[in-house]
């Protein structure tokens, strides 16, 4: 034992020298202390199964419940109403509709946002107040829970805050290009009669001489008024084209590929924009991770070299952080492809039998249609959810290997 | 790495003799610093500086930390419009230019003036992109004329027999002498006229300090030369003018081989022989 170690050694009586105190509370301490450590990490290895075995649990129990409804016409089908037929083939254009739109809408968004945040610094204070906000925003936003966001999509872009006005009849926008409206009458043989109409909020049709009428190929049409008292003509050709003097129409819509309208309505658009807001927080941050991990010294070294900021966030900090930003860019996909509260909201539960076809078009996506499957009361819905389950999870889980991936194979070290 | 390994040899102080039958005479001062203070926000870290840096000769900053020796040199390029809290008053000249100005071309000026830093920071590229990067961000070179001026870059910067076999190799799989031999390829790839250098070899090896050191000794011809550094051997070895700083204070200035041996100022005296630091 050095007595030149311990100052509290050094100041006692000589025959404490050989026998420190203090190194005799350390030992006398190690016998507990080493027993804490034993329980602590059981304690851990513990706490690491549950999670394990609970993950493990779900897994089997939804394979076992979803193996057996697993067939090729669960991915390619309609949601049909007979368990046999029902497919996610609406659910699952939708969901690709939805998250591509999504993608391209939220990652030049994010990623601009955490370029500014990190690499411009605040000249002055107002700038430096207001980046502390923004980034004060990012952080609460990011711990939102879904469903607000989905009121807020419905208020923002759904309605627009009521900024314009909506007529009822016919699903009619404040604005809108690209689709045409059509009064339709249903004949006494049966068939489809269109009258072709300016507006949406134009007045009912009213059968009348002479009018413009279409059937549903676009061929034009002679139309046969009658009266309550005159007989049925015996022509099949002109029964079909027959119409009561007083009969009702109905408004529909036709829209084509560029449809777009204002209002949004319950649309791809709104979906997608909505998702953007629950994605955006976490794009930023993790990009905002990614360009704070590019050591400084490489900037400096560009900036040396005569380069402008942005010749320096080009050429130097973006190459070095992209495989973070990816990594954090498809994680954050892939929680939107798993979200359904705030598409809930939007998108409503809806019987959608076709995919998506424009931006405004209505949709649904695969868990919207797992959750629609999963609260029927019919127990063969309940396998077709399991089923519909396991086709998501597939689906999330090579997103995530994605991501692994990436951030093995492309991550460099930068210094 | 011959050519290294000969230079390990060297006695230590034989560039100084050499330097001095060579470099005498009136020199043109390549930039003029006159009544300069610099402050990081409230806190004033240079006092009227007034200094001339000679053309083609190699001057030292000396001094312990915090001396301002690093923020006179990072306002030479302007690398402290980096720090917010960073400004100056005062004047400093590159000829004409007055290089404090707000409507100085910032971007023109540090392509003129280049820097190597303490610590070799290659971009994670290629050894040949590494030091293409000054000349693609500047010019528009055809693809042999770019690999020419690597190539002669490479050559200035005494790297180019080690590399030329690996041109397209990762810059980061160098040691750490070449990655700092190839920042300074990098940095004369842009044409300077001045380099600064702050503290190039305190992250080397002695082996690659001196081959540092005397490649410092052979760019001096067509560069002005400033370099920070805290080893006073390595300032009495490779420079012609050495400046000591104190406490943000310019002490003195004056040829190396009289700083050294008769230095003017007690501190200086203090300073260079070792009894504070």
């Amino acid at each position: 034992m050095n007595q030149n170690v311990s100052p509290e050694s050094s100041t006692r009586t000589k025959s404490d020298v050989g026998s420190s105190p203090v190194a005799n509370m350390v030992l006398r301490g190690s016998e507990s202390r080493m027993r804490v450590d034993r329980v602590f990490r059981f304690i851990c290895i513990l706490t690491a199964s549950v999670s394990v075995l609970i993950l493990v649990f779900l897994l089997s129990s939804i394979t076992i419940q979803g193996v057996p409804w697993l067939s090729w016409t669960l991915i390619s089908g309609n949601p049909e109403p007979e368990p046999l037929e029902a497919g996610l083939r609406p659910a699952f254009f939708g969901t690709i509709w939805v998250c591509s739109l999504c993608a391209l809408i939220t990652l030049p968004i994010g990623i601009g946002t955490a370029i500014l945040l990190e690499e411009f610094q605040p000249r002055n204070k107002v700038a430096a107040w207001l980046y502390s906000l923004i980034q004060l925003n990012i952080s609460n936003l990011a711990g939102v829970p879904s469903v607000v966001y989905g009121i807020l999509g419905l208020t923002a872009f759904v309605g627009m805050f009521g900024m314009f006005r909506q007529t009822d009849r016919g699903g009619g926008y404040a604005y809108a290009i690209g689709v045409d409206y059509f009064d339709q009458f249903f004949s006494e043989g049966d068939r489809a009669i269109l009258i072709h109409v300016g507006d949406s909020s134009d007045p009912p049709t009213k059968p009348h001489p002479g009018m413009v009428a279409y059937d549903f190929d676009g061929k034009k049409v002679d139309v046969n008024i009658i009266g309550y008292d005159d007989p049925y003509p015996e022509d099949e050709e002109v029964l079909a084209y027959t119409l009561f003097a007083d009969s009702e129409s109905g408004r529909i819509s036709e829209k084509a590929w560029y449809h777009f309208r204002l209002p949004f309505g319950r649309g791809v658009l709104a979906g997608a924009l909505t998702l953007m807001l629950v994605t955006l927080p976490v794009i930023i941050i993790s990009t905002q991770e990614s360009l704070r991990a590019v050591p400084s010294s490489l900037r400096a070294g560009a900036l040396g070299l005569g380069a402008t900021p942005w010749q320096v966030i080009w050429n130097v900090t973006l190459p070095s952080a992209i495989p973070g930003i990816m990594t954090g860019s498809i994680l954050a996909m892939s929680r939107a492809i798993g979200e359904t509260a705030p598409i809930l909201i939007i998108a409503g539960i809806m019987f959608i039998m076709n995919s998506p076809r424009h931006l405004m078009d209505d949709f649904t996506v695969m868990p919207l249609q797992i959750y629609n499957w999963a609260s029927r009361p019919q127990e063969e819905f309940h396998g077709i959810a399991a089923g519909g389950i396991i086709i998501l999870l597939v689906i999330l889980l090579s997103f995530n290997a994605i991501a692994v991936l990436i951030r093995h194979k492309m991550q460099k070290p930068l210094s | 790495m011959t050519r290294v390994m000969t230079e390990t040899q060297k006695p230590v102080v034989a560039p100084v003799a050499n330097k001095s039958d060579t470099k005498l005479g009136p020199a043109v001062s390549a930039i003029e610093v006159d009544g300069l203070n610099s402050w990081y926000g409230d806190f004033q870290a240079l006092h009227s500086i007034t200094l001339k840096i000679p053309k083609n000769q190699v001057t030292s900053f000396i001094g312990p930390s915090g001396c301002g020796k690093s923020t006179l040199l990072r306002w030479f390029n302007r690398m402290n419009d980096t720090i917010v809290s960073a400004h100056a008053t005062g004047v400093v000249r590159l000829g004409e230019l007055d290089l404090l100005a707000r409507s100085t071309d910032v971007v023109d000026l540090r392509r003129r003036i280049g820097i190597v830093f303490q610590k070799p920071n290659p971009f994670p590229k290629s050894i040949f992109d590494n030091v293409a990067f000054g000349p693609r961000l500047h010019m528009k070179l055809s693809k042999s004329d770019l690999s020419s001026l690597v190539e002669w870059s490479l050559r200035k910067a005494a790297v180019w027999e080690e590399v030329k076999d690996r041109l397209h190799a990762p810059a980061l799989g160098l040691s750490g002498g070449q990655q700092q031999r190839l920042c300074i390829a990098r940095a004369i790839a842009v044409g300077p006229e001045v380099l600064l250098m702050d503290e190039p070899c305190s992250a080397l090896d002695p082996g690659s300090t001196l081959a540092i050191e005397d490649l410092i000794f052979e760019l001096q011809a067509q560069y002005t030369i400033i370099i920070v550094t805290h080893n006073m051997q390595q300032a009495a070895r490779c420079s012609n003018q050495t400046a000591f700083f104190y406490e943000g204070r310019l002490i003195e200035v004056g040829e190396t081989e009289r700083v050294f041996t008769k230095p003017e100022q007690k501190r200086t005296e203090d300073y260079v022989r070792g009894k504070f630091g």
